[in-house]
């Protein structure tokens, strides 16, 4: 998280440390904090006493209506003052306003809860921050300079300047420690929260999402195709080479071709039925996830233990995930894991689809490694659910995934 | 014998390769459609000795051939069913097997009709009431059960896919070249290594073999 990095630094060697930025930012960070804090206090006491006064006049209202909408003011100063502490800025967490000219713009900072937030935001830093900003810089650096200066009064007082050097070092310290503090304060109550961000990353999820399900829909549009095209094809073909093969005369020539043909048109047949059914399971369309499934470790040379309970169907979207998640992870545990046994179990709860697949073989799955984990993680994030391996050296291999069914 | 055949196959190319199949062995076609509803019309106008459907068919390009079979041997319980597809599933033979004994069920790949007299068999034992269930759907099965079944030799394992297959002794021991003799043998050795007591139909010790299998 970038707001630690102030913290991290002062966690460096202290050369490292002292030698740095940190504490000329930080000292200016509190700087600004204890200026503009009293500032806005001075200003916001004035005008609140005002708009009490001449609330009859009319204007009062208009004063106090400033006040409550100067938390915006104040948090976007402290959302770019904050760019000394944190190079990753805050977004505005405000909406474009709903309708034209100030009365549009008034109806929707009002309405959001975003106004409020900065407002107490601006309340506690008025009231409490900035006298702390002004109490660390002054008990770092005032204390230090006061000891120091003590012999020019009493002569006798010279061992506090020893004491005033020792002090020098920590002060850094102090006010990077307290810099960082009010750094995070501030981000975690003036960031914006996920559902204010909303439009673009709403927007952003849903697209993602609408990707898969084109991906999906294009893989069963493959396979329908290959199913109606291809494969019809040429199975329609090997037909007429048997029946040839009826009229040829018996250990001929054309026999013999014709047999040879039959043949490569045979394993033809059976790639191509493969190959459709890794695209896209036409039992998984039809029937669902447990049925896919159930065909899939039927034909897979693992003995598997499968247990998938499902009180509804989930999203077409969530249904190609798992099946392709067992898929992969089967297949991997076949190939690379010398499993003799493996267990696929799924749930439906609190619409969240939990899938674990595990085998006993020798472990040592690594994400990094093949493309295939990879995809899968991309494809369950996709479905804005994840993915979760386990899979130490030795074994065994745990997958779970979770995928939200919305 | 001479069949009377409804068909029902949505791709015209394959409809009429399947036709002339069946007619060149001498069966009559009593019916030709494309799709599922019409196959159940056909089939309770004709009365067939058998039907042969295809499982992705319209209405929903789904299951439809499957569903209007079970569907007819609902109305008609000792109608002869062949049911043939692109792909063979586990989840589709076991719906397939559940129909009963009541008539013959054959669920074999739409590839195996290139071999055209093996194909034509078929059909005829599936209308004689045997269970005949693709080869890929038995070797699928062995595949998954291991444990039991790693006891067998693998000449008992060639026997006993063939004996799911739905055929009898003889053709067993036509089909590995020995004797009738040398199969009763090993079938005896294979039901007694899966614990299965010997029975005397053909197709009900194939259910038996299935039914165990696939538990």
């Amino acid at each position: 998280m970038q707001h630690s990095t102030a913290w991290r630094a002062v966690a460096q060697s202290p050369w490292k440390f002292l030698t740095s930025a940190w504490p000329w930012r930080s000292f200016l960070y509190l700087l600004s904090g204890a200026l503009f804090g009293a500032l806005v206090l001075t200003v916001l006491v004035a005008a609140t006493l005002a708009g009490v006064v001449f609330l009859i006049a009319g204007v009062g209202a208009l004063l106090l209506l400033g006040v409550s909408l100067s938390g915006i003011l104040v948090s976007r100063v402290e959302r770019r003052r904050l760019l000394l502490m944190d190079p990753d800025p805050i977004p505005d967490p405000h909406r474009p306003p709903a309708g034209p000219g100030p009365r549009g713009w008034l109806a929707t900072r009002l309405r959001e809860p975003a106004t409020w937030r900065e407002l107490g935001f601006t309340a506690a830093s008025s009231a409490a921050m900035w006298w702390m900003d002004a109490l660390v810089l002054g008990l770092s650096l005032g204390v230090p300079v006061l000891l120091a200066t003590s012999p020019v009064d009493d002569p006798d007082a010279w061992p506090l300047v020893v004491v005033a050097v020792l002090l020098v070092p920590a002060a850094p310290y102090t006010l990077t420690v307290w810099a960082g503090a009010r750094a995070a304060m501030t981000r975690a109550i003036l960031a914006p929260r996920d559902g204010e961000l909303g439009g673009q990353l709403t927007e952003v999820r849903a697209s993602r999402a609408r990707l898969v399900g084109s991906f999906d829909a294009e893989r069963r549009r493959i396979e329908r195709d290959l199913h109606d095209g291809a494969q019809q094809r040429l199975v329609s073909l090997n037909v007429l080479l048997g029946l040839a093969r009826l009229d040829a005369e018996p250990h001929s020539s054309v026999a013999r071709q014709l047999d040879a043909a039959q043949e490569q048109v045979t394993l033809a047949v059976e790639e191509l039925r493969e190959l459709s059914r890794g695209v896209h399971p036409k039992a998984l369309t039809d029937h669902g996830l447990p049925e896919a499934v159930g065909n899939l470790t039927a034909r897979s040379a693992l003995p598997v233990t499968v247990d998938i309970l499902l009180p509804y169907r989930p999203p077409a979207v969530v249904e190609s995930a798992a099946y392709f998640v067992v898929a992969e992870s089967l297949a991997n545990a076949t190939k690379h894991s010398a499993a003799t046994r493996a267990e696929v179990h799924a749930r439906l709860h609190a619409d969240v689809l939990t899938l674990s697949i595990t085998d006993n073989g020798v472990g040592g799955a690594d994400p990094a490694a093949g493309t295939g984990l990879t995809g899968l993680a991309d494809r369950i994030a996709a479905a804005d659910g994840r993915l979760r391996i386990s899979s130490p050296a030795g074994g065994p291999t745990l997958l779970h995934a979770e995928i939200p069914c919305r | 014998m001479s069949l009377n055949v409804v068909l029902a196959e949505d791709s015209p190319l394959m409809r009429d390769l399947l036709v002339g199949v069946l007619t060149r062995f001498g069966h009559r076609l009593a019916a030709e459609v494309g799709d599922a509803n019409s196959l159940i019309e056909a089939v309770r106008t004709h009365r067939p000795d058998i039907v042969v459907t295809d499982i992705r068919m319209p209405p929903d390009h789904s299951d439809d051939g499957l569903r209007a079979a079970v569907a007819l041997r609902g109305e008609h319980p000792a109608l002869p069913v062949l049911v043939l597809s692109q792909y063979v599933e586990q989840s589709y033979a076991a719906r397939l097997l559940d129909l009963g004994s009541g008539g013959g069920v054959g669920y074999l790949l739409k590839d195996r009709v290139s071999a055209v007299t093996e194909f034509v068999t078929a059909v005829t034992r599936v209308a004689d009431g045997e269970t005949v269930v693709d080869p890929e759907v038995v070797r699928q099965l062995l595949h998954r059960r291991q444990d039991p079944l790693q006891r067998l030799t693998p000449r008992e394992r060639e026997v006993l896919s063939l004996m799911a297959e739905g055929r009898a002794n003889g053709a067993i021991a036509r089909h590995l070249y020995v004797t009738e003799a040398a199969v009763n043998k090993h079938v005896s050795a294979i039901l007694q290594k899966l614990d299965l007591r010997v029975d005397g139909e053909g197709h009900r010790r194939v259910l038996a073999v299935l039914a165990y299998l696939r538990a």
